[in-house]
């Protein structure tokens, strides 16, 4: 294996899905925009041109009819890695996402998987207003028999989107608008992470900071500062939010005995209530402060500026709800 | 509730004439080539379907069956028809009125009976029910509780035979049984759009009971000629007596051939009445006592039967016989049915994932998700 | 449908062990019925019932150490009877019961995270045309959440009299002993956390008496890999019995008790007299079946001495001396399960073949380990009677809150010279442990004479 080179997020995805329909012939790509207008978000860029409409296929804009078409070709042994133009988009597909797709292997008894990617940004932050910046993978981290992974680095995207590709099970692939220009390390050649553990991207003793997704760059940027206070916060990267790693985090916390949670998404019944409840049962003897959350505002995402900053959460209010439970357990340097 | 109308005998907008009424003329829709044997075995099938509706009725009400029950009661010659067009190659998606289906498809009664029960020697070990029969090896893809719900993979389904093999006269196809309440709903025009648009071998057949639960099809659809529909798609369709299991296979083989040869999808209508309520637990009040009594003059079972009589093909010995095997048949599926095992509590997370990952779910209610 | 809890059962108890169910799911239960045993610091009481109705849940095993409140059983109609058998992986769930009582926080995590190739974590992201990157950032919309107002707070401080306290904190103090009431919490609203306790236990390293050992798990969590603080390397050369809660508590209340100033004051008896006296009593007894032992006697005459010496019945209480109106002696009573101190109400005041009665009677509740709470608490001074087992000097530790305690070896025969004569003389070593707080030296050494004179002239015992 060479050295690992860095390349963007968005670029780690790209060569990704090119070298999985290289590999296996059964593997192909759909979505609105994707093959001759290269991808919303260009992250199918060029395939089209080398791999031809057969498995670069540009549907109308009809989720609910090609989500579940790859439902339907994938019970019969074909891979569709599914692009949904946003995560808000989903929701026309959900009858097939929910009802189908992460049915079909238990509800028939495991005669028939459904091995299909549907891969989709989420997140706010863009100005796009209420309909456009949503986070719903909670709703699809909630559905047994789906499998939910998020990735914050571009190994990681790699890592994941090829064990994504070769699970037999309905995978939701969560990116974010705001990762796509992200840089990291990836080491080339076969790179498949396993679904269903966390990562400790940073170590700590101090305090255990929670995220995924987007919103592990603000959480790294955080902990980083207060690295240089000489406070020391652990980092845990869910990278799978269905199953969840519940180990990892709660590990973490019975070494730290604090726990912030940093999510993009609104507060209420999200992933970093599921998080704290985990806490709650696995850790409950360990913690020296009630763990805390740093989520969105809840109102549908204003357009304007200030009220879109307002309503998201950030590096600031991060810090601040980090420095509020070191002190509510009297930490001192 | 309002008094329950009689149905309409053409429709006052278009004037369309209903064509369940237009029976065709004995023999005149039959293949010459049809051996008395393949005659006595399509009502053989078509009595087995109504004895294992009957009686799967009677186990909902002594408590054996639970959740929804929908038969298939007056669609016997449709779904016997259908079944006899489909090829051993294509692949079967139908809604979740799906018992008769499963069991002309080849399905075990025993074991469909069985799923019914709840039973581990159910079709798919107890976990579907009776709107989730199942077996990949004969290709039945599924039933479906959502309405309309199978019409997305169906069609793609269709999409990956497309994918993988070319246009002959033996290629798989798809067969997507869906009921006239189905054909309202998005996916429906947005599956018919995609085959359209896509070429897909698939056809989507319109078993039209005229009852969308209790709601008719002139007051469900702003265009009640269901066969119609997919003319925005340029996709062709045609409406056939359902009562008439000749009839139905001979449309549907066509409408098979023109998906295997052609790419070209396809609609199929097939007219019939439902003889009970939507579901078991369903006394169809809104109906009018006249439809239902017409319902059973035209009862589709008798009818074939009296036809083969005619024909010299079924005296009464032997109608009296096919009788009494299906009778057994059906009593034997309730003896299996009750004599197999339930599921045990350990077998709940069996079906969790396809592909085992790290920290598959496995706590039962109440149980800590972590155990410290 | 109600929940039985832990009940408070003694002064002292903060948790109990569930030992013994007396009744089972499904069982019908009255008002008053004992459903359970209860094993607490003190002794093993029942768990009554409230509610008439039927046993519907036992929410905790047999052994399971509860603390007070928290719910053991459920008394319903018995429609959503249920036991914790009918989970379909008991043992699991009782292995993972075990392992909540007491895991140190320093316990090598179980799950190590996979050695992946990680991003690094210092990565700047290059901020896309997409991002809101410069952007002036607007103020918050809403005002900090974070100062509520007083008024709630303080409302929220305490709840039924329970000071707030970090799960960590609690923990902690459970581990050292330390009452939590006696530690001031420093954190929001009062909040005890886990400084507050650590200072608690630095606080009393300092003053010499080394915090205690960590408290083991409850016995039904014995955690086997685990080598013992003394380090046996070979395992089989110590074996590990886990105390039960008798034990516990006892270790915990003389560790105090090793705190407390102390001195001793050792005299000598005759005790012929005493011995005469005993017998023409027991003479006079024996057809009432009474039988007065030398205890008893000392007993007696011990609380008659301190009728007179309001300063020897006696606690030290921070800045005071409490002078107890009432004379209740303690008797030490060795048991299966470890020492226990049954108290004899009014010793001075009832009568002596009553002293004997009673004491026989709670010595024998004592080894059955059925003594109840007041039988055992309201102490003002002990007897520890080591004479039995040949023992003719000790000292004994103090029993808090109490400001004495006599130990009393065995009767010996010694020649003395009387009258010009050698003669045979039955002789009684006392010591008395004193609390220096309450008493001094002459204070002490003028009980302890009056004492041994009340002996020697044993009359005055049934005054």
């Amino acid at each position: 294996m060479s050295e690992p080179r860095v390349i963007t997020y968005r670029q780690a995805l790209q060569e990704t899905i090119r070298a999985e329909l290289e590999r296996d012939e059964n593997v192909f790509v759909m979505g609105e925009e994707i093959g001759v207008f290269e991808g919303s978000y260009k992250i199918t860029a060029g395939l089209l041109k080398d791999f031809g409409p057969k498995r670069i296929v540009d549907t109308p804009i009809s989720e609910e009819g090609f989500v579940g078409a790859a439902v339907g070709a994938a019970m019969l042994g074909l891979r569709p890695i599914v692009e949904i133009m946003t995560l808000n988009f989903s929701l026309i597909a959900i009858d097939q996402i929910v009802n189908h797709a992460a049915k079909i292997y238990g509800m028939f008894g495991g005669q028939s998987s459904v091995p299909m990617v549907i891969r989709t940004p989420g997140g706010g932050g863009q100005q796009l207003a209420a309909t456009h910046s949503q986070n719903l993978e909670v709703w699809y981290a909630h559905i047994p028999g789906m499998k939910v992974v998020a990735p914050s680095t571009p190994a990681d995207a790699k890592a994941l989107l090829t064990a994504a590709i070769r699970d037999d099970d309905p995978v939701l692939f969560l990116e974010n608008l705001a990762l796509y220009n992200r840089k990291g390390e990836v080491p080339d050649g076969e790179l498949v992470a396993e679904i269903g553990r966390a990562a400790v991207v940073k170590a700590g003793t101090d305090l255990t900071l929670v995220s995924y997704s987007r919103g592990m760059v603000t959480a790294l940027e955080v902990a980083n500062a207060f690295d240089e206070e000489g406070i020391s916060i652990e980092v845990v990267d869910l990278r799978s939010l269905r199953p969840l790693d519940r180990e990892t985090f709660c590990d973490s916390v019975r070494k730290t005995s604090r726990a912030v949670i940093f999510e993009d998404d609104m507060l209420s019944y999200g992933v970093g209530a599921e998080i704290a409840a985990t806490i709650g049962e696995g850790a409950f003897d360990y913690l020296d402060a009630p763990v805390r959350r740093v989520a969105a505002a809840e109102v549908p995402l204003p357009y304007a500026k200030p009220l879109e900053l307002a309503a998201l959460p950030d590096a600031d209010d991060l810090t601040r709800v980090i420095r509020e439970t070191l002190d509510a357990s009297g930490f001192r340097k | 509730m309002a008094e329950p109308k009689r149905r309409e005998k053409a429709n006052p907008q278009t004037g369309a004439q209903p064509r369940s009424r237009t029976k065709p003329a004995s023999g005149a829709n039959q293949a010459p080539e049809d051996s008395p044997d393949t005659l006595r075995g399509y009502y053989e099938q078509m009595v087995l379907v109504r004895e294992f509706e009957l009686k799967a009725g009677e186990m909902y009400a002594r408590a054996k069956i639970g959740g929804y029950c929908h038969l298939n009661l007056g669609e016997e010659a449709t779904v016997v028809g259908l079944m006899a067009a489909l090829q051993p190659q294509d692949y079967l998606f139908t809604s979740y009125r799906d018992h008769g289906y499963a069991i002309v498809r080849g399905m075990e009664p025993r074991r469909v009976m069985a799923e019914l029960f709840g039973r581990t020697d159910g079709v798919v070990g107890g976990r579907g029910g009776s709107m989730h029969m199942f077996d990949s090896e004969l290709r039945m893809l599924g039933g479906y509780g959502i309405v309309g719900g199978q019409l997305p993979p169906a069609t793609g389904a269709a999409l990956a035979i497309a994918y993988r093999s070319e246009p002959a006269p033996d290629a798989e196809a798809v067969m997507c049984i869906l009921g006239d309440g189905a054909t309202n709903i998005g996916a429906f025009h947005e599956s018919l759009n995609l085959a359209g648009l896509w070429k897909l071998p698939i056809v989507y057949v319109i078993v039209n009971n005229q009852l969308g639960m209790g709601t008719s099809v002139d007051r469900a659809s702003a265009e009640p000629d269901l066969y119609k529909r997919g003319a925005a798609y340029r996709i062709p369709g045609e409406r056939v007596n359902g009562d008439d299991p000749i009839v139905v296979r001979d449309a549907a083989l066509a409408a098979l051939e023109r998906a295997r040869v052609e790419r070209q999808p396809m609609i199929l209508e097939t007219l019939s009445y439902r003889l009970r309520g939507h579901s078991v637990v369903d006394p169809a009040k809104y109906r009018h006592p006249d439809d239902v009594e017409e319902a059973k003059q035209n009862d589709p079972v008798p009818a074939f039967r009296a036809r083969l009589a005619e024909q010299g093909v079924l005296d009464d010995a032997a109608e009296e016989q096919l009788h009494k095997d299906v009778e057994q048949t059906v009593a034997e599926a309730v003896d299996f049915a009750d004599a197999s095992p339930l599921p045990s509590e350990e077998e709940l997370f069996e079906f969790s994932y396809a592909t085992e990952v790290a920290n598959m779910p496995n706590a039962y209610p109440g149980e800590p998700v972590m155990a410290r | 449908m109600s929940e039985v809890t832990m009940p408070r059962l003694s002064d002292t108890m903060e948790e109990g062990e569930l030992a013994k169910w007396l009744k089972n799911v499904g069982d019908p239960v009255a008002k008053g019925d004992a459903i359970a045993e209860i094993e607490t610091d003190k002794a093993t009481m029942e768990l009554e019932s409230f509610e008439d109705g039927v046993l519907e849940q036992q929410l905790v095993p047999e052994g399971a150490i509860v603390p007070i409140g928290q719910a053991v059983a459920v008394i319903g109609d018995g429609s959503s009877a249920k036991t914790p058998g009918a989970a379909p992986q008991p043992a699991e769930q009782e292995a993972a019961g075990g392992k909540e009582t007491g895991e140190p926080s320093e316990e090598e995590p179980e799950a190590t995270p996979e050695p992946e190739a990680e991003e690094p974590a210092g990565e700047e992201p290059e901020r896309g045309a997409e991002e809101p990157a410069g952007e002036e950032p607007g103020e918050p919309a809403s005002p900090e959440p974070t100062a509520a107002p007083s008024g709630k707070a303080a409302a929220g401080l305490t709840t039924g009299g329970v000071s707030r306290m970090s799960p960590l904190a609690r923990k902690l103090a459970r581990d050292h002993g330390i009452d939590p009431a006696t530690i001031e919490g420093t954190g929001p609203q009062g909040r005890i956390i886990r400084a507050d306790v650590e200072a608690a236990i630095a606080a009393a390293e300092s003053e010499g008496a080394p915090a205690q050992q960590p408290q083991e798990p409850a016995p039904e969590a014995p955690r086997p890999q685990q080598a013992t603080p003394t380090g046996a390397a070979d395992a089989k050369e110590s074996e590990r019995v886990p105390a039960n809660r008798i034990r516990m508590v006892a270790a915990k209340r003389l560790t105090e008790s090793q705190q407390v100033p102390h001195f001793f004051l050792t005299a000598v008896a005759e005790l012929d007299a005493f011995l005469e006296f005993r017998a023409s009593i027991n003479a006079t007894l024996e057809s009432q079946g009474v039988k007065v032992s030398v205890n008893d006697l000392i007993v007696r005459a011990a609380a008659v001495t301190l009728r007179r010496h309001p300063e020897a019945n006696a606690s030290w209480d921070g800045d005071a001396v409490l002078s107890h109106n009432r004379v209740n002696i303690g008797v030490a009573v060795a048991t299966d399960n470890g020492l226990l101190v049954p108290v004899i109400k009014d010793a001075d005041r009832i009568s002596l073949s009553e002293v004997a009665q009673r004491t026989r009677a709670l010595a024998e509740k004592a080894r059955a380990g059925k003594l109840a709470l007041d039988e055992m608490s309201g102490g003002t001074f002990s007897v520890s009677n080591l004479g039995m087992f040949g023992i003719t000097q000790f000292t004994a530790m103090l029993n808090p809150p109490e400001a004495g305690i006599l130990a009393v070896g065995a009767a010996t025969k010694e020649p003395v010279m009387r009258d010009g004569a050698l003669a045979e003389v039955s002789k009684l070593k006392l010591t008395l442990t004193v609390d220096h707080r309450v008493m001094d030296g002459a204070t002490g050494a003028a009980f302890l004479a009056d004492l041994v004179a009340v002996l020697e002239k044993p009359l005055g015992i049934l005054l």
